[in-house]
């Protein structure tokens, strides 16, 4: 038998989302943001809301994320992604509005954005990426940067004396009363893919609701920026990010999680 | 007859905003201009039209809130006054660069810093040379009376749309506190119609995906999409020139002055003609682009041109660079929150032309 024998519609188990182009990504193989696109544009897909859905892409190395989801999308300035989709979704309340940001973009220079766009509650969904470094300017030291953790700017490893402290965002923003629905997840196995997709799936049909924003922190790898193998990268992320960023729900159905 | 007002400048903005047909106001609270906000609040825009009305955490959210809605082709403003404005040139560039329609409204203060409430017409290089990073213009209106500010309002965003660029109203704390008698315009409905192809509405199965950047790592497509930009202005400069003359006919020398220093120049020609000097004053109403071409007509025959601004000479570049060294060109402005009385421009106007 041939193996063009095999391919018909019949024998069909997975198929590539049409939210997706066909462009290359520009991401480092290992890299999280591929599978975080790919689940972002299949949850969009079966909720059958693609044609109702317009994407806020920030500044990093997301920055050409509407280059490989094939949706409306806009490009925001550097940290200012929430206040962009604020505006989208106060003059269209029935359509779906997302965020795509790292945690340089939303955690350091987007602070006020997020913590303001989280508090008044605004109706839509944060994809927020945390591999604790800046990636598209060549790994530098971002807000979420592990004390002791190297990287261009902190070469010896961060000096929280000198350097100040990581900031866990996900927590803050579920303790804003706007947050309807607060959760990190990570994409380094196959069932913490699953995991990642059901919430970031979550995220958006809360939207539906109007009840408050839904932030969905992935924790992902950079092995670029963290000089490692994919595969050596995504064990030190679970012996090193995993124990200060715990992976889970922080706050379901604007109710914090009590564990 | 339109419906007949007394109203501050900065009401007049905000009422014109409403009857325009705008979809979202998304502003932050400076002095001289926090009366456009309040007055928006009190009138509560989304039961007479939906509009919505958003009080930003900052100047900076604000002019990215304006970018967000305006990516999808609605009609979106923002108000600020000078140190704000400043913070919002960040995202006006962007609003530039991604070739997005608005409104901006700059009433303008004394600086630099925090400088003070006081008028002031200092922002005039930022407002039109560019402002922020980047090759670009906005369309910069002058408004002298609260009337322009209400019907700038209604023009602005026309004229946004015709370009698709960011719009300035350059106004002045005396514009904006002032009040007179304003007609005002009969309200127009809000757009239901968003079939422009850079809308972004969601991706329907039967049209490509629509993206709102400014953002091409190509330098070749980047090149090229500032020579687009490039081509824009020239069309405006082409067809968007407006300015308003008076007393020019005979005149031996002219003022030139937009805003609240025509208002004084007109008072100061009428002091001058008494006197027997053969004065006028041509108000530039576009500061972007600029009435260049009358300007060199016009200077053919002056003896002299005042240029007069509340700054320490920054659209006298302009006059002197439409007129060529075909006459002489001086300065005179109070700066800092001063105002120069019409009887303080005469004064000038004897010092550096007629001496």
């Amino acid at each position: 038998m041939d193996v063009k024998d095999i391919i018909k519609p019949e024998n069909l188990v997975y198929e590539r989302t049409k939210n997706l182009t066909d462009k290359a990504l520009s991401y480092c193989p290992g890299c999280g943001h591929g599978v975080v696109h790919r689940l972002t544009m299949e949850v969009l897909e079966e909720l059958q809301i693609t044609q109702d859905t317009i994407g806020v892409a920030s500044v990093g190395c997301s920055v050409l994320a509407y280059e490989f989801m094939n949706i409306d999308m806009t490009q925001a300035p550097h940290g200012r992604a929430t206040a962009a989709a604020t505006g989208i979704k106060r003059c269209w309340p029935d359509k779906y509005v997302f965020t795509y940001q790292g945690d340089g973009d939303l955690a350091a220079i987007g602070t006020a954005e997020t913590i303001h766009s989280c508090n008044r509650g605004e109706n839509f969904t944060v994809i927020f990426i945390n591999n604790g470094i800046y990636g598209m300017t060549g790994g530098q030291m971002a807000p979420t940067t592990l004390p002791g953790m190297k990287s261009s700017t902190t070469p010896y490893g961060r000096e929280v004396e000198l350097m100040g402290n990581p900031i866990k965002m996900t927590e803050l923003v579920a303790q804003l009363p706007g947050t309807y629905y607060v959760t990190r997840q990570s994409v380094h196995t196959p069932a913490n893919v699953r995991k990642a997709k059901k919430a970031i799936r979550i995220a958006f049909e809360n939207q539906k609701l109007n009840k408050g924003l839904s932030f969905v922190e992935i924790v992902s790898n950079c092995n670029s920026g963290w000089k490692m193998t994919p595969v050596d990268s995504n064990i030190w992320m679970e012996e090193n990010m995993f124990p200060f960023y715990p992976l889970g729900d922080i706050k379901v159905n604007g109710e914090l999680v009590t564990k | 007859m339109g419906e007949l007002k007394l109203m501050k400048g900065n009401e007049a903005v905000a009422e014109a905003a409403i009857r325009a047909g705008v979809d979202a106001y998304f502003g932050y609270p400076i002095t001289p201009q926090s009366e456009v906000m309040e007055y928006l609040a009190a009138e509560q825009p989304h039961k007479r039209t939906g509009m919505v009305l958003l009080q930003a955490e900052s100047e900076i959210a604000a002019i990215n809130m304006v970018y967000g809605a305006a990516s999808t082709g609605k009609k979106a403003m923002t108000s600020s006054s000078s140190p704000g404005i400043s913070l919002k040139m960040e995202g006006i560039s962007y609003l530039a660069g991604a070739e997005l329609p608005c409104v901006v409204v700059n009433v303008v203060r004394g600086g630099p810093g925090l400088g003070t409430i006081q008028p002031s017409q200092a922002d005039y290089f930022q407002a039109t040379k560019g402002g922020g990073h980047g090759d670009y213009h906005m369309l910069v209106l002058a408004p002298a009376s609260v009337q322009e500010m209400s019907d700038f309002v209604k023009l602005g965003f026309d004229l946004a749309f015709k370009y698709r660029n960011p719009v300035m109203i350059l106004s002045d704390g005396v514009i904006g506190q002032m009040m007179e008698k304003v007609e005002l315009f009969d309200p127009i409905p809000r757009c239901t119609e968003f079939n422009e192809e850079w809308m972004l509405t969601g991706k329907t199965a039967d049209r490509e995906k629509r993206v709102v950047t400014s953002l091409d790592l190509d330098s070749a497509k980047m090149e090229k999409h500032n020579l687009d930009l490039v081509a824009k202005y020239k069309k405006m400069q082409e067809n968007e020139v407006r300015y308003e003359e008076f007393q020019v006919e005979d005149a031996e020398y002219l003022f030139v002055a937009y805003g609240c220093s025509a208002r004084i120049c007109q008072k100061t020609v009428k002091i001058a003609r008494e006197m027997g000097h053969k004065v006028g004053l041509l108000r530039p109403i576009t500061l972007y682009p600029y009435p260049s071409k009358r300007l060199n007509e016009l200077a053919d025959r002056l003896k002299g041109i005042l240029s007069v601004e509340l700054n320490s000479g920054q659209m006298i570049e302009d006059v002197k660079l439409a007129v060529n060294g075909k006459t002489k060109v001086e300065h005179y402005g109070r700066m800092g929150g001063m105002i120069h009385s019409p009887e303080q421009v005469l004064c000038a106007f004897e010092e550096f032309l007629l001496k």
